[in-house]
């Protein structure tokens, strides 16, 4: 049996007036990583940007309903977004290097941390490429711009970054979309690697790459929740028709 | 039809391309006219009694002076004076402004700040005669409250709505992915902007306090409405000084065209002119490696 890491309870979201997510009852299993595939505007970041709290920073918004992480309501504890934060990570659509080097960029968690100890940073940054299969291409040139890295080597660093500071849980928002194929195949080889030590979420609009990676597939249509089973399960055996729709391709 | 077209359209180019060509003309014609009036000053100054000079009396009865020192340690008192007063200010407001003041807030600050680049100089200098000069003369217990650093304070304002209003837009314009790349790896709200977003707009917040630094240079009204206009050479910001622009203003009414004192006041506005070419072209070139370095 695999451990639950996050609950989500009849979540509802909005922006202003406008309902996105409705009424979703979720759970991501520890050391797995589940997809949420849907088609696009189908609420898929929405709902992973509840799970640390990203959205807070746009006005407006409301949240109904409970996430459980480790029986710990992220919704509840007012002033905790920065420990939720320390503990889900996150890495983006667009690859989003800060204007620094690659080793600020890594070490940037840390730093903002208050870690002080040189030695300790240096040797952090490099578990950390290590870890995002980085570490070759790059340990000539550490104190380079992130800019100079080509567009999966960055996503590679976004990974590296985000793993710096150790979080438990990893949310990945579309994160190969900008990407060729063999940057996409790395980053795919590389989280297969990490949920030995990380619970994954990955949100994609790629079937196939939801089948090639994830333990679990969650089907999202219209801000509801459709299926949501083992990936093998869920694309040979859909129990639900629109799902059955979906990834016979009639939505396009 | 079309024929007609492409004449009303090729007569409008024409048009245009004789427009900003005389105004090239006339621009190239003022420095040629400053450059060729000030160089010729100096067949009879020399060149370092010009620059290192402290005295500045070109009418003196017996041997007049011509150094410019004292004039060029004013403009530089009242220049930086402003900014240090405008940097500081201009930054944080711009931060407060781009990241923590709720839209509301920002809706209506912004435009006033901007609003306040649009009074005149001279209505600015009358305020400070009427209002900052006394309070100075006796918070500080000075004779004349006309001073560098009523002055510059109030060249401090003048610059400060550009400050902060491009440094503002620098920040705003920053891609909203850096933001959300740290606070996602646990960073406060102002961590993120110590350590991200000020850095990644320094190149431009720069710029802007350049562009504010050529208009300090140039300034005149105001420094000779406020800065009590002596000659001496200053020691301290509490002095009463004369910035090379108010030489300029107060002794061209009185000089005699074509004569040693005329052609040294131009040989002044060239020193002027080159000090805020550089500014400018400095400016640019920070501003080109800002648009480079987030080309993104
Ligand atoms: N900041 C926002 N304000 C208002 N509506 C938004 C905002 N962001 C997204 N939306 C809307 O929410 C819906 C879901 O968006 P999103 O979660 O980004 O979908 P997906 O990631 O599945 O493509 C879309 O209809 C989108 O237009
Ligand atoms: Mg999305």
């Amino acid at each position: 049996m695999v451990d639950t890491k996050i609950k989500i309870r009849d979540l509802d979201f909005f922006y202003g007036k406008k309902q996105i997510l409705f009424n979703v009852d979720l759970d991501f299993y520890s050391n797995q990583i589940t997809s949420l595939i849907g088609p696009s505007g189908c609420g898929k970041s929405t709902l992973l940007r509840c799970l640390n709290r990203m959205n807070d920073i746009i006005p407006g918004i409301k949240v109904n309903g409970n996430i459980l992480y480790n029986k710990f309501n992220l919704y509840k504890e007012e002033n905790s977004v920065v420990e939720i934060r320390k503990k889900i990570g996150m890495v983006f659509q667009k690859p989003n290097p800060f204007p620094m080097s690659i080793f600020n960029n890594v070490s940037y968690g840390l730093r903002v941390q208050g870690e002080k100890d040189k030695e300790k940073i240096k040797k952090i940054v490099r578990e950390s490429l290590e870890k995002a299969d980085l570490y070759d291409e790059v340990k000539n040139r550490l104190n380079s711009s992130a800019f100079s890295l080509s567009g999966g080597q960055q996503q590679r660093l976004c990974i590296a970054r985000a793993l710096a500071i150790n979080p438990d849980v990893i949310l990945l928002d579309e994160p190969c979309s900008a990407l060729d194929p063999i940057a996409t195949a790395k980053i795919e080889e590389l989280l297969k690697k990490i949920k030995k030590e990380h619970t994954i979420i990955i949100v994609t609009h790629n079937m196939h790459q939801a089948k090639r990676i994830s333990d679990y597939t969650c089907y999202l249509l219209d801000g509801k929740i459709i299926e949501f089973s083992e990936t093998n399960e869920l694309f040979n055996n859909p129990k639900n028709k629109l799902t059955k729709d979906y990834i016979n391709g009639v939505f396009g | 039809m079309n024929q007609q077209k492409k004449i009303i359209e090729n007569i409008t180019k024409k048009w245009l391309f004789l427009v900003s060509l005389t105004t090239l003309v006339i621009l190239i014609g003022i420095f040629f006219l400053l450059f060729f009036t000030g160089i010729k000053a100096f067949s009879e100054i020399s060149l370092f009694e010009f620059f290192f000079g402290t005295n500045w009396n070109p009418t003196a009865y017996h041997e007049p002076s011509w150094g410019i020192f004292s004039l060029f340690i004013g403009t530089l008192m009242v220049t930086f004076g402003s900014l240090a007063f405008a940097i500081p200010l201009g930054i944080m407001s711009a931060i407060y402004l781009a990241e923590i003041a709720s839209p509301k807030v920002r809706e209506i600050v912004k435009p006033t700040i901007e609003m306040i680049a649009g009074i005149p100089s001279v209505v600015l200098g009358l305020i400070g005669l009427l209002f900052l000069s006394p309070l100075i003369a006796k918070l500080f217990g000075l004779s004349s409250g006309l001073t560098g650093l009523t002055s510059s304070i109030v060249v401090g304002i003048m610059v400060l709505p550009t400050i902060i209003s491009i440094s503002e837009d620098v920040i705003t314009s920053l891609p909203r992915e850096f933001k959300e790349a740290s606070l996602a790896l646990g960073a406060t709200k102002w961590q993120t902007i110590k350590m991200v977003l000020v850095p990644a707009s320094l190149s431009g917040i720069v710029a802007a306090i350049m562009l504010g630094l050529g208009r300090a240079v140039g300034e005149t009204i105001v420094v000779l409405m406020l800065a009590g206009n002596s000659r001496a050479f200053p020691t301290s910001i509490f002095d009463s000084v004369r910035p090379m622009t108010a030489n300029i203003a107060i002794e061209i009414k009185e000089v005699i065209r074509g004569g040693l004192h005329y052609k040294s006041l131009f040989a002044i506005g060239l020193v002027l002119f080159l000090m805020t070419f550089l500014i400018n072209f400095i400016s640019d070139l920070i501003i080109d490696k800002h648009v480079k370095k987030y080309k993104w």
